[in-house]
């Protein structure tokens, strides 16, 4: 199958996390980047679909500022085939101007499937993949937990609050892909050598107009917590009257 | 101003989130200068019945969509449907939740009408000719102010973000056909399994109980589902620690790659609160956590705590928490 | 939490695309499949067999070997960041890899011929074959040239005899690359290497038990009693005590960058327990005592992490010598046992926990400080090249 993954650039916030002077934004110092988690599951059940059926293409698509070269390679040493980049100064917030440049590139290019993470790790938006597939008039499944792909129709599950929701849908399609559907392989030392000979292309990145736009960030009010009501089981006496009275939770 | 509420029903009875979106769009027009509060409402057989409740809470019109192969949500039946009916009424806004559904269905009326969408927003107010909204950003740890700009403006809510008031109104009903028809639909659901309704879900619950690797086995986690079962309304989350290791099936944990959860009232059994954790849990309203060791990450967050031996609390609490709800 | 390593010269921005991008890889895949075991491997004092298909189809064996044999073709900087990346680990794990791709596939490259290139080079990079490196003897551990394993000469090939002794994977492994003399016992030039599949009659490997370091690493004697090699079983460009000194200079390059592994995993341990460890009302890392301990890691592990640097480029442009490397190794090794005896004692009472590793590593690096060369032998090896005096 000729399989697109459109995949981001997000920045590891576990151990950096600090507003920038401009106070809408992340400050850069120190920080790393790396492809969105969601994505990451995405490129993987691409290379399995592709293992699994014989001969077909992997290939990886992501718009962003320059150092968006850099997770395109890292997808290729993972195993992809062919790696696009949309560049553009600065990624839009606003989803629709990001799936207007993705459609474009897409578009006539006849894959098979587009997969797109669930969400990114930064926004935590979950609109692009929607959205591009609605661009391009393709049917699409969100947040797919388990998928089987047999002679040109598909089958997903998706996990919804509580219950499974088994879908059927034909090829061509777009899905977003949910985790712990499979485990997404680490690039093998090969594999990293191997990227550098395949072909990565960079385009400008046809963006939509942008309507929503980030004016603040700020960290969330401080909790003070820590409060100790008071230790063992005779504490509960007093937790329940405070969670009655103070909290009004009870 | 006129807003559509685009609200969800689940085996034919509206879910809260449907009575919260519907506050959102109350709050919204008031925020305008008033104007018509509208909900759009697609679901199976006899799903109007349910249109006097959306009144309770200031629906002035509701549409319906009434058809027997649309028990089930379909996605794109639903999203052309609403697409049209937003460009047919010229709504100033548009909102809806940002439940699993809401989330697949947003995006897809944004792209149809060509505007954008401000998704998973805990707020919202209006300022001029653009409305601003906050949403929680990387995981939890910042919480961005959007600006969005454009008629009609689409938004999703997070669950639980707004309380539902109930402010009554008309709930004129309006029956409309769908966009298109449910057979032409290019996916089809055909199967939707899993724990009987009753159960609530993480999402939706006022209360969450969690328990973490401090209860040692499987079998301990007995603890946690009696306390939720004394609150009556409560769900029980667990971490990732005890679901990897098959206490508790991966949907129930709460953490950063598992379900976030913003409840009034969270209570952490002992766990002892590793980051990734607590980005599943640190905006719910309350927390209280029961815990050995009085340094552990989770003490600090939390809003009351108990030091101590969860096996010796925690059915003292759940005693302490059927009493006090016998007594109210 | 995952490991993120320590850079305070910035030296992330000398390396290139490529050799980050290995580090990084192996450095997660030691996170999640090495660090939840190696606590119980340890205890237990067994090698984490179920690792090594994982770790060969990272890439890891022979990494800076040709592709043509299977290998991944990586310089030697990468290499080095492989070990480095290992032994924050374990240094039992990064001793596994060093044998069997510098003491193992390093001499059938450089001394085989292309058939037993062709047939063991491959089988060893995928971990089909596992090899173990036999020179040292139970009286030659210092002076290898004194051994006294032979490998007589017969109608159709060799017959091999002795004792070898602290052979890594010597009892798991498949194929051994036994150093024998095929002279007389005094002379070290008739010294040339075999290749000998452990399954042939004659060859055993036994388990040296009671180590109280290099407890995840399989340590054994190994005995040659009789064992018939065909005549293509000798590695026919080794000759003499050179032969096997160079593969002990590749190993030793690896471990120079191992030893900045387990410094760094200490330093890293250390540095996060003291900011989380309150005595007194305060976190001790606010405390000067444990400030000047952590300044002293974070110096040498720097200044460890400058040097190796240069060593491996002085590799990659082919200006390498091998006193160079004795300096690097003799300096890294002493500084990482230190670091680990500091962080150790930083910890306190947990620092004696095998859920700590600080004190694994330390009793580990013991090891590594006499192996490969002990802190003195390259003391006097640097003394040599200095003066012109020989002082063994």
């Amino acid at each position: 199958m000729k399989i697109a993954v459109c995949i981001k650039r997000t920045p590891d916030t576990e151990s950096r996390f600090a507003i920038a002077a401009d106070g809408k934004s992340l400050d850069a110092a120190g920080l790393k980047y790396d492809i969105s988690d969601f994505d990451g599951y995405a490129l993987e059940v691409a290379l399995r679909l592709n293992e699994q059926q014989g001969p077909g293409e992997t290939v990886v698509v992501s718009a962003g500022p320059e150092g968006t070269q850099e997770i395109l390679r890292k997808a290729l040493s993972i195993g992809a085939d062919r790696a696009i980049h949309l560049g553009c100064d600065t990624l839009p917030y606003d989803g629709m101007a990001v799936a207007a440049a993705l459609s474009a590139e897409l578009r006539g290019q006849e894959y098979d499937l587009i997969l797109f993470g669930r969400n990114a790790t930064d926004s935590g938006n979950a609109t692009v993949g929607l959205m591009t597939a609605a661009l391009l008039d393709l049917p699409c499944v969100s947040a797919v937990s388990w998928l089987e792909i047999k002679e040109g129709r598909g089958t997903a599950h998706r996990e919804l609050e509580g219950v499974t929701e088994t879908v059927g849908f034909g090829l061509p399609a777009v899905l977003t892909i949910d985790e712990g559907i499979a485990r997404p392989r680490l690039p093998s030392l090969k594999g990293i050598m191997a990227a550098k000979k395949k072909p990565l292309e960079t385009r400008p990145a046809a963006l939509g107009e942008a309507r929503l736009t980030v004016v603040a960030m700020e960290l969330p009010p401080e909790r003070t917590g820590g409060r100790i009501v008071g230790e063992g089981p005779d504490a509960v006496p007093e937790l329940v009257r405070l969670l009655r009275e103070e909290a009004k939770v009870l | 101003m006129s807003g559509l509420a685009v609200v969800e029903a689940r085996e034919g009875a509206l879910r809260k989130v449907a009575f919260e979106v519907v506050t959102a769009a109350k709050q919204a027009s008031g925020m305008t200068g008033g104007g018509e509060v509208h909900a759009l409402l697609i679901g199976g057989s006899n799903i109007s019945a349910s249109a006097p409740e959306l009144g309770r809470y200031g629906a002035d019109v509701v549409h319906i969509v009434e058809h027997p192969d649309l028990d089930r949500y379909s996605p794109e039946v639903y999203a052309a449907t609403a697409a049209a009916l937003i460009q047919a009424g010229s709504y100033r806004a548009a909102l809806f939740c940002a439940s699993a559904q809401g989330r697949d269905l947003a995006p897809r009326v944004a792209a149809t009408l060509n505007v954008s969408l401000a998704a998973d927003v805990v707020a919202f107010e209006f300022e001029g000719d653009a409305i601003l909204a906050r949403h929680p950003v990387y995981i939890g740890k910042a919480i961005a102010t959007l600006r969005l700009t454009g008629t009609p403006a689409l938004l999703s809510l997070r669950p639980s973000a707004i309380t539902p008031v109930e402010t009554p109104a008309a709930a004129r009903v309006n029956r409309i056909e769908p966009a298109i028809a449910p057979r032409d639909a290019r996916i089809t659901v055909t199967d939707l399994s899993g724990r009987a309704a009753a159960n609530l879900d993480l999402g939706e619950a006022p209360v969450v109980v969690s328990g973490g690797r401090g209860l040692k086995a499987a079998e301990h986690f007995r603890l946690v589902e009696e306390l939720a079962a004394a609150f009556g309304n409560a769900a029980v989350g667990a971490t990732r620690a005890v679901t990897d290791d098959g206490w508790r099936p991966a949907t129930d944990q709460i953490g950063q790659t598992g379900r976030l959860v913003s409840p009034e009232l969270y209570i952490a059994v002992g766990i002892s609160g590793a980051v990734q954790h607590l980005a599943g849990m640190r905006t719910s309203r309350v927390i209280v956590a029961i815990n050995r060791d009085r340094d552990a990450p989770i003490m600090k967050l939390a809003d009351y705590a108990i030091v101590g031996d969860l096996f010796d609390i925690v059915p003292r609490l759940t005693e302490a928490v059927k009493q006090a709800r016998a007594d109210s | 939490m995952p490991f993120e390593g320590v850079d305070f010269y910035q030296l992330d921005r000398q390396l290139s695309e490529e050799e980050r991008a290995v580090r990084d890889t192996v450095r997660a895949w030691v996170d999640d499949h090495l660090m939840p075991v190696i606590g119980e491997c340890y205890i237990e004092g067994k090698f984490p067999r179920q690792l090594i298909p994982g770790l060969a189809e990272l890439g890891v064996f022979g990494a800076n070997l040709p592709e043509e044999y299977g290998c991944a073709g990586l310089n030697n900087v990468t290499y080095g960041l492989i070990m480095q990346e290992l032994e924050r680990g374990d240094s039992g794990i990064r001793s596994f890899a060093s044998v069997q791709g510098a003491l193992v596939m390093y001499p059938i490259h450089a001394f085989g011929s292309e058939a037993q290139k062709k047939h063991w080079l491959p089988r060893l990079a995928n971990g089909k074959e596992i090899g173990c490196f036999g020179l040292t003897e139970p009286d030659f551990g210092s002076n290898p040239a004194g051994m006294i394993t032979t490998a007589k000469e017969t109608a159709d090939g060799w017959v091999l005899n002795g004792t070898k002794m602290w052979i890594t994977n010597g009892s798991q492994a498949t194929v051994a690359i036994v150093w024998a003399k095929t002279g007389a016992v005094d002379d070290s030039k008739s010294i040339r290497g075999f290749i000998v599949p452990t399954a042939t009659k004659g060859y055993s490997g036994r388990d040296q038990k009671g180590k109280l370091s290099l407890r995840a690493s399989d340590t054994s004697e190994i005995h040659l009693e009789d064992v018939k090699l065909p005549k293509d079983a000798i590695l026919p460009k080794s000759g003499g005590i050179k032969s096997p000194l160079s593969c002990l200079t590749q190993a030793r390059y690896g471990i120079a960058w191992g030893a900045i592994g387990a410094a760094m995993a200490c330093y890293d341990e250390a540095v996060r327990y003291a900011k989380d460890r309150v005595m007194f009302g305060r976190p001790i890392a606010s405390t000067q005592i444990q400030q000047v301990r952590l300044a002293e890691m974070l110096t040498e592990i720097t200044k460890a992490q400058c040097l190796t640097l240069t060593l491996g480029r002085l590799k990659d442009d082919g200006k390498l010598t091998p006193q160079q490397v004795s300096l690097a190794k003799r300096n890294n090794v002493n500084m990482a046992c230190e670091c680990a005896r500091e962080a150790r004692r930083l910890l306190g009472a947990n620092g004696i926990l095998v859920e700590y590793h600080s004190m694994r590593h330390l009793a580990n690096l013991e090891s590594v400080y006499t192996y490969e060369g002990t802190h003195d032998m390259h003391s006097l090896i640097l003394g040599e090249e200095i003066t012109g005096f020989a002082a063994y």
